[in-house]
């Protein structure tokens, strides 16, 4: 303390924000702290000056404002008289959509492409090298033109599943015992398959659709209307899991004290689906096929089948040229993150006389996932920006409907699109949020 | 020192946002920048020698051959319905001529000026033979094929909703994938403009088998477009069309413009070959800007039947664009 107080107190000079190193490091970050501030605020100023020459305003009141044009894919109620809101809302649900089935295909078909490729099997493991070199040297792009060209090419169109006026005259001719003209047509050129109610198409897959006869009610919260039915049916499943779960632990208590695991396969099916089974029953819950009205006489009206829903050529392809095209990366990871393991560990798990299979999953695979999550983030994040390419095959996402019909209609570029990257950032943070907190469950815990 | 700074940067901007002097910068350039449709024959689309040819095109040949005096400086952006205004505005291109139709917001919000309509238009459907329908309104339920950034789009909800049918759309992003879904069988019915329907069927192998539905569901007055504010280079676009105009009523060819211009005695004719008055100086050019344009490309109604008029494989009648004369609205203002 004494001997701090005779140290000779220095004079401050301006030099010694360069020369001395105790400022230099203070200085250099001020600086670059202060030339950013400029760029950034040129830059707005910038786009206000070039807004005030060309005479615009800078606001988000057209997302209130009648939208006027139709999307083929909805998630949720729209028609033309919506607002570019509302339109906002589906876009982004039809991107999620893809974003969310894509990753989980992705994350399937990846990992099962890492396993195989590392197999003892010659052809297999060659098969799904060439997979992993072929999808991820080729743009992505490609690949979602490659897929959906022949979806839209190849097959039939809705009308030829139509019952038409001459095949109901040629089958009456036959059932009274007459002699058809060899060119008579009696069924329609093509058939639904699944038990006739599954209607595949140039336009996409028409698909029953899920209907309740005694639907529970729902609520409205502004704009969007929230269904009972559906919030009881996942009340029923989390508590079914839930009891699944307490099962499952006594089952292991038991193993843990006498050795001997108790059959509990048959009672976690009961519980699992039974309860969703008898609610469904409960309330009414039964398909609508698609298919084309009938007059009395049984031919076939209007262009499009109607009731069920349809699953588009565009939302097939796309999702399915993601997942593909993500999958072969992630299949990589995943045999970094195998290979990555140390051989001695599934030798000590083989010499406890586990079966190669549980070796993989009970040994490798859970220790390999410290290796292979946080890639494979990085892989969520990109397929979900990728959903921005659906515009190539006319899938209305949230770049088709705001950054797309809605910023031509109403001219405000600006807004649309530091809206859309704001909303596309959100959502990658969101994911990658998610996933951090999933990397740290399974990374090693210090004990 | 922060302030000096701000100040040059200020001084910057205000160079930089400077955007009055369209013709200067073409001038400068040596070139014309034109705004054009992706492919639609007839209309603007490169040849397989990546000349471009069509009728929006050589109203910019006119306009390169009235500013630069060579029609051949003309370089063509292909823009696509989402990204033409965006083009325009942005400055990347000096005039838009690629069948966009005037509205009131495109006019006023998106800040852009529609300075003449060259070709009077309106939105129809082609549907295949074999379908069975004969009109517009029996196609409740179909599955319609549409270009998206368009005014069609909104044209289609409308007259859906006016006749209380429903229909499902199918958002392309041009006229060639437009064709493409619609010959595979993945919507029943096309729609966009009449014009770019019968250029459509003409380029297709089975032309006989498609037809357009007698329907026209919308006014699309389609025109050059330019920027909002530089009135001098949008009075260039419209008095050049309007020669071109001029030159059909007054019966001036391409042919014969010398002749007549030699021995003629009607004044307006005097003044569109630049013998009379001083025309050409009031916006900027010299006084045969308007003869070079007709000597370039012909007048309006040589243009519309080389690209698209009858004889062609489009065939489209004159109808609406006749010449005011003959029942048509194509009309020029006094060139005086």
């Amino acid at each position: 303390m004494a001997y701090a107080t005779e140290t000779p107190k220095e004079n401050f000079r301006l030099s010694m924000l360069i020369y001395d190193t105790r400022f230099r490091s203070m200085t250099i970050q001020i600086v670059v702290l202060i030339l950013f501030g400029l760029a950034l605020s040129w830059l707005v100023n910038n786009t206000i000056d070039n807004l005030a020459a060309k005479g615009k305003t800078f606001n988000y009141n057209f997302l209130w404002v009648r939208a006027g044009y139709d999307i083929e894919q909805t998630l949720i109620p729209y028609t033309n008289d919506s607002s570019h809101g509302r339109a906002l809302f589906v876009g982004l649900a039809n991107t999620l959509l893809v974003a969310f089935v894509g990753c989980i295909l992705a994350t399937i078909v990846g990992v099962l492409v890492g396993v195989l490729r590392l197999s003892k099997n010659w052809l297999v493991a060659r098969i799904m090298t060439v997979y992993v070199e072929i999808f991820r040297n080729i743009p992505v792009l490609l690949w979602i033109l490659f897929i959906y060209v022949p979806l839209t090419e190849i097959g039939p169109e809705p009308k030829d599943f139509k019952v038409t006026q001459p095949m109901i005259d040629a089958l009456a001719i036959e059932a009274q015992g007459g002699t058809l003209p060899p060119d008579a047509v009696t069924t329609p050129a093509a058939s639904k398959v699944l038990f006739d109610t599954v209607a595949i198409t140039k336009r996409g897959m028409f698909m029953p659709k899920p209907l309740l006869e005694r639907p529970l009610g729902s609520f409205s919260i502004g704009d969007f209307t929230i269904s009972f039915s559906v919030l009881a049916a996942l009340a029923v499943v989390a508590a079914s899991i839930w009891v699944n779960a307490q099962l499952r632990r006594k089952a292991r208590v038991v193993q843990e004290t006498t050795g001997v695991r108790p059959t509990t396969w048959w009672k976690s099916l009961l519980i699992l689906f039974a309860p969703l089974v008898l609610l469904l029953i409960a309330m009414g819950f039964h398909l609508e096929v698609p298919a084309f009205p009938v007059t009395e006489a049984g031919v076939s009206q209007g262009f499009n089948f109607q009731g069920g829903f349809t699953i588009s050529a565009s939302l097939l392809a796309l999702t399915v040229a993601l997942a593909l095209y993500t999958g072969a990366f992630i299949a990589e990871i995943v045999r970094a993150g195998i290979m990555a393991i140390s051989k001695g560990q599934s030798e000590a798990s083989f010499a406890l006389g586990l079966r190669p299979g549980r070796t993989m999953s009970l040994v490798v695979l859970p220790q390999a996932l410290r290796v292979i999550i946080p890639p494979l983030i990085s892989q969520y994040l990109n397929l979900t920006k990728n959903t921005s390419l659906g515009i190539a095959v006319s899938y209305l996402d949230l770049r088709g409907t705001l950054g797309g019909i809605t910023l031509n209609q109403t001219g405000r570029e600006l807004e649309c699109m530091l809206l859309m990257m704001l909303i596309y950032l959100t959502i990658s943070l969101i994911i990658s949020v998610g996933m951090n907190i999933y990397n740290q469950s399974v990374q090693l815990k210090a004990r | 020192m922060k302030k000096t700074v701000l100040l040059a940067t200020a001084a910057v901007l205000a160079a930089g946002v400077a955007q009055a002097g369209t013709l200067d910068d073409v001038k400068a350039r040596g070139e014309l920048i034109c705004g054009s449709n992706t492919g639609l024959t007839g209309f603007g689309a490169p040849g397989a020698d990546g000349t471009w040819t069509g009728f929006d095109v050589d109203l910019c040949k006119a306009l390169a051959a009235a500013v630069l005096g060579d029609a051949s400086k003309v370089k063509f952006v292909p823009t696509t319905g989402e990204t033409r205004f965006t083009a325009l505005a942005s400055g990347e291109v000096d005039v838009l001529i690629r069948n966009s139709t005037w509205t009131f917001s495109r006019d006023t919000e998106l800040a852009l000026d529609f300075v003449a309509v060259n070709y009077y238009d309106g939105q129809g459907f082609m549907v295949k033979k074999d379908l069975g329908v004969t009109s517009a309104k029996e196609l409740n339920g179909a599955t319609v094929c549409i270009q998206t950034g368009t005014t069609t789009e909104l044209n289609l909800a409308d007259f859906f909703k006016a006749n209380n049918m429903t229909y499902t759309a199918v958002n392309v992003a041009d006229d060639s994938e437009g064709q493409r879904q619609y010959l595979a069988g993945a919507c029943d019915t096309y729609t966009t403009d009449a014009s770019g329907l019968a250029a459509s069927r003409a380029t297709m192998a089975d032309a006989e088998n498609h037809i357009i539905l007698p329907e026209i569901i919308s006014k699309e007055p389609l025109g050059p477009v330019v920027r909002h504010g530089d009135n001098q280079w949008g009075d260039i676009v419209r008095w050049t069309y309007f020669a071109l105009l001029i030159a059909e009523e007054k019966g001036i060819t391409k042919a014969n413009f010398e002749e007549i211009a030699a021995s003629t005695t009607d004044p307006e004719v005097k003044r569109l070959a630049g013998l009379e008055g001083d025309m050409g100086a009031k916006i900027g050019l010299d006084n045969e800007f308007a003869k070079r344009a007709v000597l370039a490309v012909g007048n309006y109604g040589e243009v519309f039947d080389a690209n698209i008029g009858e004889s062609t494989p489009i065939g489209l009648a004159r109808g609406l664009n006749a010449l005011w004369t003959q029942g048509g609205l194509q009309y020029a203002a006094p060139f005086r």
